[in-house]
């Protein structure tokens, strides 16, 4: 399995020709405090780069836009209970929905870890 | 070479505040606000939040304006241009009260105090000078207005700010909700004169405290020395005037709305009531009289997506209003908002829906304040 990264602070974990996305440790720290996420349902056809989930802090929404395009297999349900989990697990039990890749060659601009942890460090 | 080039404007620079250097010292993540460099959050939002509602928090609002008025009737001259009955204040109270346009609209919302000098007025940072230009405009020559930019503004709010704050500045005590006094802070031998109110912007008990910019570091560190307190920045100010149906000048209210609509009739004394004379006094005594076709509500939002500030608010397919202020409320443990509703549709209980994201949320006018305020006041059981 292999985990890229995008300038939005998506994370995307891909195995085979799914794939599983949610937002960076950075991105959440950004945030503050999750009080809301709306992932995509099953079924959902969602275009690289194009609006994919919503993520509500007390102060603001800002939307998570899908690293690559696919298909949506299934959306996290347990952060409509628990929505703290982004902040409390980004990079895992918080993730926001898996989908199956339409194109595997749009992977090929997304950053790996240390070219992420680059990217972030100079901002 | 055009003639716009040599009127192109220089890019406005944010400035800083006197505590600038301490916020980030402490962690602060700062944002831009009102023209300033100004603590959004330190430790988190909701954490300064509940921490304020149960004990005390510290806020910086040095963007505010801090004016004096000077000169004699200063006080009925200022009458031409707010609502509230401010030549019967005595020394030492206060009264909130809204800046008025000619035609009754709200230009700012402002806490008028009758001090030993003058009277102090506390303007919202985002719209202080152009208050000021206002002020200069149409008030008498004779009248002084000088904006004290030598000095900080801090708020210390929170059930246990008093126990606080009185171990720094003793007597402070004495006072009650909305009254307010000069205290000395500091060395018997060399003591620094505080003007403190106990008032704020929360819904809890607490002050606000002037202190000359040159004292307000060695203030605020003896502030968040004692147990009871530390610094919270303006996510959580906003979080909780929300809670308390507090209105955000430029966002709640602004000057297209007479004070009526924007729900502030209680700042309309009964003397001006019955003998008007104040700038839009016609429209705003007719608003009264009979009813604004608008009224800023409380909204208590079904479910757990928060409604943003810019949300159309529907009945059916007919919109009846918008919403102004809109988040989580950490304390009430869900959304809530404020927003404006046609006179038909804005009785408390009313269902209504909301459209967020091409989706309609159930929203229901709900009584203000959110959560019960916890106020100092003389003669209250405590």
């Amino acid at each position: 399995m292999t985990r890229y990264f995008t300038e939005d602070h998506e994370w995307i974990e891909v195995d085979g020709d799914t794939a599983t996305v949610g937002i960076t440790q950075y991105a959440q720290s950004q945030l503050g405090d999750i009080v809301f996420a709306e992932v995509p349902a099953a079924g959902a056809t969602l275009k690289k780069g194009g609006d994919a989930a919503v993520v509500e802090s007390v102060k603001a929404a800002s939307d998570v836009y899908a690293p690559v395009s696919g298909t949506v297999i299934e959306g996290n349900d347990a952060l409509e209970g628990d929505p703290a989990l982004v902040n409390s697990d980004p990079e895992g039990e918080g993730w926001f929905f898996k989908l199956t890749l339409s194109d595997s060659s749009e992977l090929d601009s997304l950053m790996d870890a240390a070219a992420y942890q680059a990217f972030v460090d100079g901002l | 070479m055009s003639e716009e080039d040599e009127f192109e404007l220089e890019p406005i620079e944010i400035l800083e505040l006197p505590l600038d250097a301490w916020h980030r010292d402490k962690g602060a993540r700062m944002v831009e606000f009102a023209g300033y460099h100004m603590p959004i959050q330190y430790e988190g939002i909701m954490a300064e939040h509940i921490w304020t509602r149960e004990n005390a928090g510290l806020f910086d609002v040095s963007h505010m304006g801090q004016l004096m008025l000077t000169g004699d009737g200063a006080a009925e001259a200022l009458e031409a241009l707010v609502p509230g009955d401010i030549s019967a204040l005595k020394e030492g109270k206060m009264r909130y009260s809204l800046l008025l346009a000619e035609d009754g609209g709200v230009l700012d919302d402002m806490m008028i105090t009758a001090a030993p000098m003058g009277l102090y007025v506390v303007v919202n940072g985002a719209v202080k000078w152009d208050d000021m230009g206002y002020l200069r405009e149409y008030l008498p020559d004779e009248i002084t207005i000088n904006n004290m930019e030598d000095r900080a503004l801090l708020a210390l709010q929170g059930p246990k700010a008093v126990d606080a704050l009185k171990r720094v500045v003793p007597g402070v005590d004495a006072l009650y909700f909305m009254e307010a006094g000069s205290f000395f802070w500091g060395p018997k031998t060399d003591p620094e004169p505080l003007w403190i109110s106990r008032s704020g912007y929360t819904g809890e008990d607490g002050f606000e405290i002037s202190v000359p910019a040159t004292h307000a570091k060695a203030l605020a560190d003896q502030l968040c020395a004692q147990p009871e307190v530390k610094p919270i920045g303006l996510g959580a100010r906003d979080s909780l005037r929300l809670e308390a149906g507090l209105p955000l000048y430029g966002h709640d209210m602004n000057p297209e709305l007479e004070p009526v609509e924007a729900n502030a009739a209680f700042a309309i004394s009964k003397r001006r009531r019955a003998e008007g004379g104040f700038a839009g006094s016609d429209r705003i005594l007719e608003a009264l009289a009979n009813g604004p076709a608008r009224k800023l509500v409380g909204l208590s939002v079904e479910g757990k997506m928060p409604v943003r500030e810019g949300a159309p608010i529907f009945v059916g397919e007919a919109q009846v209003g918008v919403i102004t202020s809109g988040g989580f409320g950490p304390s009430v443990g869900a959304p809530i908002a404020m927003g404006y509703v046609d006179a038909a549709h804005n009785a408390v209980g009313t269902m209504l829906a909301a459209e967020v994201r091409g989706k309609r949320v159930s929203i229901t006018v709900a009584n203000l304040p959110f959560i019960p305020h916890h106020y100092h006041r003389k003669g209250a059981n405590t």
